[in-house]
C-alpha cells in the first residue's frame, strides 16, 4: 500500500481520521508473502505472518486492521494454523523464541469494511456524509480473498458489508453478480491472457448492469480493473469504467478533497459529482 | 506429428506421493472426492487448464506425481478459493494446489522461465533477504528473467504509474533483519519432509 496501492492507503487514514479512529502502523512491519510466497514454502510462510502478529501482540492494541486482501487472508489462515496444527505451532513458536518474540494467539485480525459497520457504526458514518453520494451508481466489488475462504464478517457468495455502506453514503448498488470472481490477480502480469480476461469480464458485467463506478477493497483488484483498460481493448473490446477504492468513495461523500483520497492516481478518472444541494426548508 | 499415449499405466505412479500430499495439514480431506466436478466448474481459470482442477485432484490422490507437477494447472491458479468453499467434501483445494507449487518449485520441475514460478521465486528471495518487496524491482526481475522483451511492453504501464506517484525504484526493507533471519534459520533446521502420521493431524484438524 506505499506502491501502486497508494491511494488505499491514503483514502483510509483520512476517512479514519474523520471517523476518530485512532490507528498505528504495525511496527517494522514486515511483507506477509501474498500468493507468491505461499507457493515455495509454507510454514516459512506463516513465520513471515507471526512476526507481524507478534508485533502487533506487544503493541498493546486491541485489533490488527489488514486493509490488504492478500495479507488479511494470509494472517488469519496463520491463525487457524497455529491453532489446528501442532506441527506448524511448534516450528512457528520456535521461530518467534529464537529472535526474541512471541506470539500468544490473542490479536483479532480484522478487515477495514468489518470495522467500519461493526465497531464504528452505519449511523457514526452517516453523520459525516457533507455531499451524499445520490443517484451515483455503484457496483461493489469484493474480490475473493476477504470472503473466501473464511467468511468471518459476511457471507461468501454474496457479501453485501460494501452495500449497505455505499447506501449509507447514498449512493445506489446496482445488482452485479460478479462480485466475488477472480480479477485474475498476478496473472494479469505473468500470464495477461487468462488473466486480463477475469479482469475483463468484471469490468464488461459491471458496464452492462448499469454501474458508473466500481468499488473495491483490494489494491491488487484496483490496479487489475484501472490500470489494463488499453490492453484489454486491443485483445476484445474497449471497456471503461472508473475502479475506486471504497475508502476514496466514503471520503467523497465526506466532503474530502480528490488530492487527500489520492484521485489523481487512479489510471481511469472518476466522474465529477455534483456539488453539495442545499436542504431545502420545510414547511 | 507428435505421437502421445493417451493412458496412464501403474508404472506411471509415484507410490506413496497422493499419501504424502494429503499428509500436509489441511489436505486429508481429498481422500474423500467424490470427483463431482464443481470446483471445475467455477474456477475462473478452468478454460486455460491441461488438467481440469477435480481431473488434477484425482490424479494426485493417485499417485501420478509427474503428471500432477508437470501440469499448467497449478501454476494458473489464482488462489480464489472458489473450489475450496463450493467443494461438498470440503476438500482444500487451493491448499493442495500451492503444496503442489511448492513441490515442483523444490524438484525443479517446471519450464525454466515460465513467469508465475519465476514470480514466485524472485518475490520469495527478496522477502527473504530484504523483509519487504519492492513492487518494482519485483516486476523488473521477474519480466528480465521470463520475457525481457515483454519488459519493453510495459513501458506505458510504467509511465503512467511513475506520474501518478506510485512507482518508485527505492528499495524496500525491514530494519531488524537479524531477527528476520534468526527465525527462517529454524524453519530451515526442521525436516518438512517428515511429517507426523495422519491419526494426529486428523486430531487436530
Amino acid at each position: 500500500m506505499k506502491g501502486t496501492g497508494r491511494a488505499y492507503e491514503e483514502s483510509l487514514l483520512a476517512v479514519m481520521r474523520a471517523l476518530g479512529v485512532e490507528l498505528e502502523e504495525v511496527e517494522d512491519w514486515n511483507c506477509c508473502g501474498a500468493t507468491a510466497y505461499m507457493a515455495v514454502d509454507e510454514v516459512k510462510a506463516c513465520i513471515l505472518a507471526s512476526r507481524n502478529l507478534a508485533i502487533a501482540e506487544k503493541m498493546n492494541n486491541k485489533v490488527m486492521m489488514a486493509p490488504c486482501s492478500s495479507c488479511y487472508l494470509i494472517l488469519n489462515k496463520t491463525k487457524h494454523y497455529l491453532h489446528d496444527s501442532p506441527q506448524v505451532n511448534s516450528v512457528v513458536n520456535r521461530a518467534l523464541k529464537n529472535a526474541g518474540l512471541s506470539y500468544s494467539g490473542n490479536v483479532p485480525v480484522r478487515h477495514p469494511l468489518d470495522i467500519l459497520i461493526n465497531d464504528v457504526g452505519l449511523d457514526a458514518i452517516k453523520k459525516q456524509v457533507k455531499r451524499p453520494l445520490k443517484g451515483l451508481k455503484v457496483a461493489t466489488y469484493y474480490g475473493c480473498q476477504i470472503v473466501r475462504p473464511y467468511a468471518t464478517f459476511d457471507r461468501a457468495d454474496n457479501p453485501t458489508t460494501m452495500d449497505r455502506l455505499m447506501e449509507a453514503l447514498g449512493a445506489t448498488v446496482v445488482r452485479f453478480p460478479l462480485k466475488t470472481r477472480c480479477c485474475g490477480a498476478s496473472l494479469t502480469g505473468t500470464l495477461p491472457e487468462p488473466g486480463l480476461l477475469c479482469s475483463y469480464i468484471i469490468l464488461k458485467e459491471a458496464i452492462r448492469c448499469g454501474a458508473e463506478v466500481i468499488s473495491t477493497v483490494c489494491p491488487l483488484c484496483q490496479f487489475n480493473l484501472d490500470g489494463y483498460h488499453d490492453k484489454i481493448a486491443a485483445k476484445w473490446e474497449h471497456v471503461e469504467i472508473p475502479t475506486l477504492y471504497f475508502t476514496q468513495l466514503m471520503g467523497l461523500a465526506f466532503g474530502l478533497s480528490e488530492r487527500e483520497l489520492g484521485l489523481h492516481r487512479n489510471f481511469v478518472p472518476m466522474k465529477k459529482l455534483p456539488e453539495a444541494q442545499p436542504e431545502l426548508a420545510v414547511r | 506429428m507428435d505421437l502421445q499415449r493417451t493412458i496412464k499405466y501403474e508404472s506411471d505412479r509415484v507410490k506413496g506421493f497422493g499419501r504424502e500430499v494429503m499428509s500436509v495439514p489441511g489436505c486429508e480431506q481429498l481422500q474423500s472426492c467424490i470427483q463431482c466436478g464443481t470446483c471445475s466448474g467455477v474456477c475462473p481459470l478452468s478454460i486455460y487448464m491441461d488438467y481440469s482442477p477435480r481431473q488434477l485432484m484425482a490424479l494426485t490422490r493417485a499417485d501420478f506425481k509427474h503428471e500432477a507437477l508437470r501440469s499448467v494447472t497449478i501454476w494458473l491458479c489464482a488462489s480464489c478459493y472458489d473450489c475450496t468453499v463450493e467443494c461438498p467434501r470440503q476438500i482444500r483445494i487451493t491448499d493442495i494446489m500451492y503444496e503442489l507449487k511448492q513441490r515442483a518449485i523444490k524438484e525443479g520441475i517446471y519450464p525454466k522461465r515460465f513467469p508465475v514460478p519465476v514470480l514466485a521465486r524472485t518475490f520469495y528471495s527478496m522477502v527473504h533477504s530484504r523483509g519487504r518487496v519492492t513492487e518494482s524491482w519485483v516486476v523488473v526481475k521477474m519480466l528480465l528473467k521470463s520475457n525481457p522483451l515483454a519488459a519493453l511492453g510495459m513501458w506505458k504501464l510504467g509511465l503512467k504509474l511513475l506520474t501518478r506517484g506510485r512507482f518508485s525504484f527505492k528499495m524496500e526493507g525491514i530494519r531488524q533483519r537479524d531477527q528476520l533471519a534468526k527465525m527462517m534459520a529454524v524453519a530451515n533446521e526442521v525436516d518438512s519432509e517428515h511429517l507426523p502420521p495422519q491419526e494426529e493431524l486428523k486430531k487436530a484438524h
